[in-house]
């Protein structure tokens, strides 16, 4: 192994941290003491962990963030290659089971500096405003204790941080100022979709995404190479990674790759006195006045399960019995099709489209909830796992079919997962590297979840024979994006965290991440995650001024 | 056996190995898979099983799968890289193709009087829908169901192998590496310079 071998020799340290804009490069990095009582340690620097990073530091607070995943510099360390890229996703250990037991792993689960981002399909959309309040406005699920129109304000400032390529007038929901920077050419993938949409009279749009359409400071614009879900190796891909973090570096945050946080510790009056961290070989106790766990849906939960202690022997803020529970994926299915025409839909990014159709109109739907669906590229591996797993081939029918890969197009949905308890992240008896238990997954989809999805196959099918294509099949299982199991709410018997994101039982510990989603919305997550942590920064920022953090 | 020719002729995605399609690193890790001949995890008797299996699971014209699929196979399970998730019936990997190895070896024997590799096409290919219809008997499989077996490790880690060979690539009309020098040409039925050129008959 070389010296700089980033998985294995952390390489933010001793004041610090990789320049990801520069080969080779370096930015200087404010550091903590362990015994140092920092205002905050952040576990885990992805979409919700990174964004707050910034934030908070940028309001002036004393920010340790740790993450478990290397820290890389995407223009030396990324390969354009799906098998070596591996490397950017939670591989250690989880068991997943269930009816409908979820694929992790690549499909939805990073372990990175920046979090799930790094390989992320960047497609960046806001809920439906009526979705905050699903239970009132359309009487399914339960209504967050936010705003709309207050996140529609934090959307805007995630949308400019990363200056989203997009429409100058997207076709659904309230008005909204036009994207950053202006939408990319499509790929035929993304004509397809165009087709059938004109086709069947309903609107489809330029999907807004984080990719840029024109440089920005030290980063060109997208050479569509296809290889996002891989990660970038141009950084043209807008992440936390190269956006957040960098700022939150420059406000004097200290990042720690490769830290491991196994346990936050509860003092004897029931706060927060830090977390116990694996690094270098060694556990260490970094001091804190708060803690934020931003891990993600599986990871957030098992770590405040895995801090169980005579205070709180159920876990950490678990008086409701919650945490772990609701857990939600995305439906995900796909139908995919064959052209007569050449479509080669490895070039660009693979959702370049969308139609956000079925998510705005509630007449004639059997079902709760909405679903978006958008155009597809998946790379050779990835497609062979579909058609080896969903489509059920192997042998001559397999490389056949696989020969046929430059002339199919697909669509695919992210469809909303409705809420259930039975839905759960436990722990399992196992221990990985560190010695900690990991994390045991249940899933089963719901009735209406099935509903939904019978539906967006039945109009993608049609959607597709309008497009011109034949040969046309559909996925049975497929999920993407995690959310739940620490939901928000404004009941503590019924919620893990308050409106802030402050947990109900410990008031110095706080959760900022996708699990504290109550409901899924038909939109990826990502957005939403973003612009919550920029609320939650604003909310810290607020009650500080008035000493209740 | 299929006598059409292949559909992408003269295509061979490493002739872009010198030129901006191909960072460093990418060349770095491609060359390494391609000098992979195996076996360092599984032995040698595992080993023929093995192969014989790619040569189901992802058959060529000329019959035999590349080495570097099972090569590749064998390097996940000798670095232990895993995926991140496994069924609550599976054991972790290593485990689980070890147990599968000897246990379809163990249901040849039973039925057809040899291990895998020493039987007939046909009966290999019996033997395999058997494991997939989820009709395997042979007690060797233990508390492990034979069907996520077949679909979870078999057929998952073979495709996911060769799927990543330059080889398969080629057959596909993939572009492949692309890192500096992305695409151009989006559109349908449009293509850059540096890609495939498929036959049409
Ligand atoms: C293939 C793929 C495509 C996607 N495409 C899109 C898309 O197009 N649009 C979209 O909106 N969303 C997309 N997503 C989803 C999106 O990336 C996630 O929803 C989002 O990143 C989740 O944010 P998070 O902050 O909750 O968790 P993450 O971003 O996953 O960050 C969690 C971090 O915490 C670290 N961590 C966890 N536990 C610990 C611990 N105990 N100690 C130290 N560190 C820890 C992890 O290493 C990780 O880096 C995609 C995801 C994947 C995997
Ligand atoms: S297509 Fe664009 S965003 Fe995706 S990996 Fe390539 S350069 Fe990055």
């Amino acid at each position: 192994m070389t010296e700089d071998d980033p998985t294995r020799v952390p390489r933010a340290k001793n004041g610090r941290a990789p320049d990801v804009l520069r080969v080779g490069g370096w930015v200087p990095m404010r550091c903590f003491a362990d015994d140092e009582q920092v205002d905050f340690v952040i576990v885990g620097t992805g979409a919700g962990g990174g964004t707050l990073s910034c934030k908070l530091s940028e309001y002036g607070f004393s920010v340790v963030a740790l993450d478990v995943g290397p820290y890389w510099r995407p223009l030396e360390d990324f390969a354009s290659d799906e098998h070596e890229q591996y490397k950017l996703y939670w591989t250690d250990e989880r068991i997943s089971g269930g009816e409908d037991a979820l694929e992790l792993g690549r499909n939805n689960s990073g372990q990175s500096v920046g979090g799930s981002m790094v390989h992320f399909a960047m497609v960046s959309l806001r809920f439906r405003p009526e979705w905050f309040k699903s239970r009132s406005l359309l009487g399914y699920g339960v209504d967050w204790p936010v705003d709309w129109r207050e996140m529609w304000g934090y959307y805007r400032e995630v949308e400019e941080n990363l200056c989203l390529a997009g429409p100058i007038k997207y076709p659904w929901g309230p008005p909204r100022p036009r994207y950053p920077y202006r939408p990319h050419e499509l790929n035929a993938a993304a004509k397809v979709l165009a087709r059938g949409c004109e086709k069947l009279g309903i609107k489809w749009c330029s999907t807004p995404i984080a990719t840029l359409s024109a440089p920005r400071g030290l980063a060109h614009p997208c050479v569509y190479r296809g290889f996002c879900i891989a990660g970038c190796s141009t950084n043209a891909k807008q992440s936390a990674i190269n956006t957040w973090l960098p700022r939150a570096l420059k406000a004097g945050a200290e990042i720690r790759d490769l830290a491991m946080v196994g346990r936050v510790e509860l003092d004897a009056n029931g706060r927060v006195r830090g977390v116990h961290y694996h690094r270098e070989g060694q556990w260490r106790f970094q001091r804190a006045r708060n803690v934020v766990v931003a891990g993600y849906a599986i990871e957030t939960p098992r770590l405040l399960l895995n801090s169980a202690c005579p205070q709180a022997p159920d876990g950490l803020a678990n008086s409701s019995g919650l945490v772990g529970k609701y857990l939600m994926a995305h439906c995900n299915q796909g139908v995919y099709g064959v052209f007569d025409d050449e479509i080669r839909w490895y070039k660009a990014p693979p959702s370049l489209s969308l139609t956000e159709h079925w998510n705005y109109t509630d007449e004639g739907k059997d079902f709760d909830g909405g679903y978006a669906y958008m155009s597809q590229g998946p790379l050779p591996v990835e497609w062979s796992g579909t058609q080896t797993g969903n489509h059920k081939l192997w042998g001559e029918s397999l490389l056949r079919d696989m020969e046929r890969y430059n002339h199919y197009a697909g669509l695919k949905i992210v469809g909303e997962c409705q809420a259930m308890e039975t839905n759960t992240v436990r722990l399992a008896d196992e221990k990985d590297r560190f010695g900690l238990p990991i994390a045991n997954v249940t899933f089963a989809h719901s009735d209406n979840d099935k509903k939904l999805i019978a539906h967006a196959k039945n109009f993608m099918r049609t959607a597709l024979e309008a497009a011109g294509g034949y040969d046309i099949w559909a996925e049975e299982t497929e999920t993407a994006h995690l959310m739940g199991t620490c939901r928000m709410g404004d009941d503590p018997r019924s919620s893990v965290v308050n409106p802030d994101g402050r947990t109900w039982d410990v008031p110095n510990l706080w959760i900022c991440d996708g699990s504290l989603f109550p409901t899924s919305g038909g939109v990826n997550p990502s957005l939403t995650i973003q612009a919550m942590a920029c609320r939650i920064a604003d909310r810290i920022k607020a009650l500080a001024a008035r000493a209740e953090v | 056996m299929n006598n059409r020719g292949p559909r992408y002729p003269g295509y061979n995605v490493l002739d872009k190995r010198d030129t901006p399609s191909w960072n460093e690193i990418t060349r770095k890790v491609i060359d390494h898979r391609l000098t992979l001949d195996g076996p360092k995890f599984f032995t040698l008797e595992e080993w023929l099983t093995l192969r014989a299996l790619c040569d189901c699971i992802v058959p060529q014209r000329s019959g035999r799968a590349p080495v570097q699929c099972a090569a590749l196979v064998d390097h996940k399970m000798e670095l232990d890289q895993r995926d991140g998730f496994r069924p609550p019936s599976l054991p972790s990997q290593r485990e689980a193709w070890r147990r599968g190895i000897a246990a379809i070896n163990e249901e040849c024997r039973e039925r057809y009087g040899g291990a895998f590799h020493e039987l007939t096409g046909g009966q290999q290919d019996r033997l395999l829908r058997l494991l997939e219809e989820g009709e395997a008997s042979s007690p060797a499989w233990g508390d492990m169901p034979a069907k996520v077996f077949f679909k979870r490790r078999l057929v998952h880690d073979i495709a996911a192998a060769y799927y990543a060979l330059p080889h398969a690539w080629n057959e596909m009309g993939f572009g492949g590496p692309a890192s500096p020098r992305g695409y151009v040409r989006l559109d349908f039925n449009k293509r850059d310079r540096w890609e495939a050129i498929e036959q049409h008959d």
